[in-house]
């Protein structure tokens, strides 16, 4: 039971993950190059840019989400397994997600990086 | 790329490294916490170690945001990955704790997946509907750059 609600709680975190990412990726998209805008018009300019995004919004509760899914994860299950299971499921997820919804060209590279670190960090929790 | 891009991905990776490892170990010592108390997320949300790891967090989200806005998400994600093999090297040669030969693999993975993305471009999609020309133009340069 215990280890059904661990594995619950990874794919809850890891899909609250992968929405939150893409949409926060997309918000800061649509604000563009915070370096540029900064030195342009100031910080307070790009804080009111970024915070007029909705999909900003919509980002940080669905990395609530996973926050507090992670927590209630932790308390349940052991920590060598919460946190790489997810955090490598994120790695995959996320190369699928923003090839669909971002339009990011996830070429052979990108593909071999993302496979690479997720396996890499699975192993690092053996 | 510039040292201030850099820059911004060296925030990212540490600062999460750092909130992690600071709210794993608050989490231990508060306990478990339960949907029915949810008294004991309060108490867990006053221990130190849990509220230092928040504010490194918060840290790691603004330059997460900041990385995000000039470079793509499956860009981002494997160069910042780089914090799990600080951890590592931290647990080894600070904490003198053992590091399994599998654990010195899963480094090797790690840093060969940031090699094999840090060769690549930064940006391939284009959502900069206002700043379109500005974008090309940091292509350009970071092209020119490389």
């Amino acid at each position: 039971m215990n280890q059904l609600y661990t594995w619950g709680g990874i794919l809850v975190i890891v899909l609250a993950s992968v929405v939150g990412d893409i949409l926060l990726a997309r918000a800061m998209k649509q604000v563009g190059d915070v370096h540029a805008l900064w030195r342009r018009a100031g910080l307070w300019s790009v804080v009111g840019k970024v915070l007029s995004k909705p999909n900003f919004f919509l980002g940080v509760m669905a990395m609530a989400v996973a926050f507090f899914s992670l927590l209630f994860s932790l308390s349940w299950g052991d920590v060598s397994l919460v946190a790489p299971a997810a955090a490598s499921l994120t790695f995959i997820g996320n190369a699928f997600a923003a090839k669909v919804f971002l339009h990011e060209k996830v070429d052979r590279r990108r593909w071999i990086a993302a496979v690479l670190v997720a396996a890499g960090v699975a192993l690092l929790a053996g | 790329m510039t040292f201030r891009k850099y820059l911004v991905l060296a925030g990212v990776t540490v600062f999460a490294a750092a909130g992690d490892s600071m709210l794993s170990h608050g989490m231990k010592q508060a306990g478990n916490i339960s949907l029915h108390n949810l008294a004991s997320v309060i108490v867990a949300l006053t221990n130190p170690w849990v509220a230092a790891g928040i504010v490194l967090l918060l840290a790691f989200f603004a330059s997460y945001m900041n990385a995000l806005s000039w470079a793509d998400l499956t860009y981002v994600l494997p160069a910042t990955s780089l914090g799990y093999v600080l951890l590592a090297l931290a647990a080894r040669f600070v904490l003198h704790e053992n590091v399994s030969p599998l654990r010195w693999l899963g480094i090797a993975l790690i840093s060969g997946g940031v090699g094999f993305v840090a060769g690549g471009p930064a940006l391939t999609s284009q959502h900069h509907a206002e700043e379109t020309e500005q974008v090309v133009a940091t292509a350009a340069a970071s092209g020119a750059e490389r």
